[in-house]
């Protein structure tokens, strides 16, 4: 106990300073209830209820500090395991002559019901795959592109013509009346023949028209960043770079298979189709992909 | 009056007195190491209000509405329910946004101090025999919150969301022989599907919160019955914890701690942007955000795809998708390794025995070595999580980070084990109580393997003094070391308080003595404060406080 403990010191400076650490905390409240009365600006509401707890808190930690004792107590700790008699008494109790454990044979049937009903009752889990749908490795291997006529139009839904696709950027392509299908955007691109170096698996129309997978054969993202100058897809979510000029294999980053080709032609109108799906299932991987 | 008179009520009804007096009674360790376990509680608690606030205005559903609230650049634009309802909430709700934002938040905090809480765990040898138990349930909980937050971010169907599900997705897909199967079951068709945002909401919001609830009352339950262990000092053995009380002080400092919690959480809410789905804009299948990261907890998943190099192979012509080995390979060794720890150390060490006395780290070099080494190994594969901002950043390409990370990934963390193992050894032989105060001589002394002066062994001047109260209660108080610890309970009678000393200090001796001066009390038995009966009673951490103010104006009646 020194002999002057200051204004904030000792006991009585303590009692001050909860009393003030308290005060602020209703001002933070009244704060917070009167910027969500007058509109709710989300900094000044987090600002007022963070003050208010705030107050609480340092309020709390002065009076565990300062007014309440801190360590100098010793509890016994009991041993956890009971002396061996005691056990075999715990034995005994659950085995007993009456024990229903000791009839082998029912506890046998008992397990074999309850292990039945428990097999059947995963069963219904199948559902969470509607029964209607293919099974999951049809379901993977197509998708909505198919021959005869489906048109590539853009997500927007705009048929897209040859004579729309330039050599500048891609254009984004999904099966007319497919826009929300997960596996079927595509992209479409003019190359020069003259640099390819391998034939896009897809085809090449309309003088150097190439259309394929827009999701990288790694996890699946749209690998929607197109490099012209080097003929590049780059995925933005594990930076995969795709070839484009060597049939779109991959070129660095995880992705370890090319980007499926989309064989398209054109139509008496000047308008793209689909002359069938995928030369592969898009996106990632799969077990029985073949 | 009244509340003793409730009190009384309880008691007749549930005989809470005795419970209650041990409750109050309880030891905890004093250290800052503790809290990280009870921070993670209070995030938790932070998680189910702001949460249950946000489940009155998000609608989880992917069929289409038009938005038509406040945030102009979406007005009028057909979106998913999912992703107009987060928008609104954040827009359109009052103190909507702040509520979200102190959710994520939390959510980020919450796996922060578990993670904080494990590493203590860890490096101190406190999931030894007899806590194993709780290692694995502490685990299962730590999975659990990894699901929980990602759930939670994919909900609002956002581009970014969206793009972290079919990450997801894919790699679920990469299993072997069931992945398809899985994939399409868990997500209720190919990805993606109308079913899935509303299976994440169930999850998010009952299931896994369920599981969780139940795992935090298990988790707590089985401290309660083991009591804490503690870090070595004058009296603390494999008999005893000593420290403070539950009540009063680990009551006001807890409190503290919970509220420390809410400020830090509504605060960040209000003033730190996270997660702004509207700048994102709504999930399309073919679009990617980019850059594109996770959040923190899932980051070094992120990282590890990006990292690992190109291998997909056939087995009996199926085919094993790249992201097995990162995503899936990595995620079940990692949890393999985590689950098994105690059991894996047991194997290598001939350490079977009951520890309630911690380690110092520095008393196990090799664990502090495999510590240093996943701690890094894991840094890096976050940091590799953000290599394409990197790239912008520092305008070096991608690829060239890339390999950099991947030589780091491959080499610093057993540069860093080598340097822990060292420091370990050195503070292990030497004197020096921190790395502050290592010398060069303690260096030489870990290197050659020199083993240090080891924990001091219990003072030979312990004694007990055991006194009567005044009132006709007995304790008794613990003297060695320097340092004196005084019985947490007051005993009815003179065997109980023998008995409980000869538990805790078997063999020293117990001398009767006056009862002491300048010794804070607590009630006695029979007396305990009225205010202190109820608090037992009923939830005695809430109603603590205000307990507390009531019995002062009753003492001052009374006197």
């Amino acid at each position: 106990m020194s002999a002057d403990p200051g204004p904030m010191g000792g006991e009585r400076g303590a009692v001050r300073g909860i009393r003030i650490a308290f005060g602020v905390s209703v001002l933070g409240a009244a704060g917070f209830a009167v910027v969500y009365s007058v509109g709710g600006n989300t900094q000044l509401l987090g600002v007022g209820l963070g003050v208010a707890f705030a107050g609480l808190a340092v309020g709390l930690w002065l009076w565990g500090r300062h007014l309440l004792p801190s360590g100098g107590y010793v509890e016994e700790r009991p041993p956890l395991s009971a002396p061996p008699q005691q056990r075999g008494l715990l034995a005994a109790a659950a085995a007993g002559p009456q024990s229903p454990v000791r009839r082998r044979g029912l506890v046998g049937m008992f397990g074999l019901a309850f292990g039945a009903i428990g097999v059947a009752m995963l069963f219904p889990l199948r559902s969470l795959l509607p029964l209607r749908r293919p099974d999951p490795v049809t379901e993977l291997r197509r998708t909505a592109w198919r021959a005869g006529g489906v048109r590539l139009v853009t997500p927007e839904g705009v048929p897209v013509r040859a004579d729309d696709v330039n050599s500048q950027t891609i254009q984004i392509v999904v099966p007319e009346g497919h826009p929300k299908d997960g596996d079927a955007p595509a992209f479409v691109v003019r190359l020069d023949p003259d640099r390819l170096t391998a034939t896009p698996a897809g085809g090449l129309v309309a003088g150097g028209l190439v259309a394929y997978s827009l999701l990288c054969t790694h996890a699946g993202c749209p690998v929607a960043l197109y490099e012209q100058t080097t003929g590049r897809m780059l995925c933005p979510c594990h930076q995969s770079a795709f070839d484009l000029l060597a049939g779109a294999k991959p070129i660095a980053g995880p992705a370890a298979r090319p980007l499926p080709g989309l064989p398209i032609e054109v139509d008496a109108d000047g308008y793209l189709r689909a002359r069938g799906d995928f030369t592969a299932p898009p996106g990632a991987g799969f077990w029985s992909r073949p | 009056m009244i509340t003793r008179r409730l009190y009384r009520a309880l008691d007749s009804r549930l005989g809470t007195t005795s419970v209650g007096r041990t409750a109050l009674a309880k030891v905890f360790p004093d250290h800052w190491t503790f809290m990280f376990g009870e921070l993670a509680l209070y995030c938790f608690i932070a998680l189910v209000l702001t949460g249950t606030y946000l489940t009155l205005f998000f609608e989880p559903s992917t069929s289409e509405k038009i938005y038509d609230g406040a945030y102009g650049p979406l007005a009028g634009s057909e979106v998913s329910s999912a992703y107009a309802s987060t928008v609104s909430l954040s827009f359109d709700v009052r103190a909507g946004l702040l509520i979200r934002q102190a959710h994520h938040w939390a959510a980020l905090l919450f796996v922060g101090a578990i993670v904080l809480h494990l590493l203590r765990v860890f490096f101190t040898g406190a999931f030894r025999r007899p806590r194993e138990i709780n290692w694995v349930i502490g685990m299962t909980m730590l999975a659990l919150a990894l699901l929980n937050g990602f759930t939670g971010y994919s909900m609002p169907d956002d581009l970014l969301s969206g793009t972290g599900l079919r990450i997801i997705y894919s790699v679920v897909l990469s299993i072997p022989v069931v992945g398809s199967w899985i994939a399409l079951l868990a997500f209720g068709g190919e990805f993606p599907t109308d079913a899935t945002t509303p299976r994440l909401y169930i999850s998010h919001v009952f299931i896994v919160p369920a599981i969780f609830a139940a795992l935090i009352s298990l988790h707590l339950a089985i401290i309660i019955r083991q009591k804490h262990s503690q870090f070595p000092g004058p009296g603390r053995n494999e008999r005893t914890v000593v420290g403070s009380r539950l009540w009063p002080a680990y009551t006001v400092r807890s409190l503290s701690l919970a509220t420390g919690v809410l400020a830090v959480v509504f605060a960040l809410g209000g003033l730190v942007q996270i997660n702004p789905v509207w700048i994102y804009g709504p999930f399309n299948p073919a679009q990617a955000t980019s850059p594109a990261q996770p959040d923190w907890y899932v980051a070094w998943g992120d990282g590890a795809l990006r990292l690992f190099p190109r291998i997909e192979f056939h087995v009996f012509g199926h085919l094993v998708p790249a992201p097995f080995l990162p995503a899936v390979g990595l995620g079940t060794v990692t949890f393999m390794l985590l689950y098994a720890w105690p059991w894996l150390e047991r194997w290598r060490t001939p350490d079977r025995a009951e520890h309630q006395v911690l380690e110092r780290p520095r008393e196990r070099p090799w664990r502090v070595a495999i510590g240093a080494w996943a701690l890094t190994f894991f840094a890096v594969l976050l940091v590799a999580a953000a290599d394409d901002i990197i790239a912008r950043l520092t305008a070096m390409p991608v690829t060239g980070i890339l390999r950099t990370l991947q030589i780091l990934v491959c080499t610093l963390p057993f540069v860093v084990a080598a340097v822990a193992f060292g420091v370990a050894r050195a503070l292990k032989a030497g004197t020096a109580s921190s790395l502050a105060e290592l010398t060069a001589e303690d260096v030489r002394a870990g290197l050659s393997g020199a083993d240090g002066p080891g924990p001091a062994d219990e003072a030979p001047d312990q004694s007990i003094q055991l006194w009567r109260n005044p009132d006709g209660t007995w304790r008794w108080r613990w003297s060695g070391g320097g340092e004196q610890l005084t019985s947490n309970e007051a005993y009815l009678s003179r065997d109980e308080a023998v008995a409980a000393a000869r538990i805790a200090f078997a063999g020293v001796p117990i001398d009767r003595a006056d009862p002491p001066e300048g010794v804070i009390l607590p009630g006695p038995r029979q007396e305990p404060g009225w205010g202190t009966r109820l608090a037992a009673g009923v939830v005695w951490v809430a109603l603590a406080v205000w307990g507390r103010r009531r019995s002062k104006t009753d003492d001052r009646t009374e006197v």
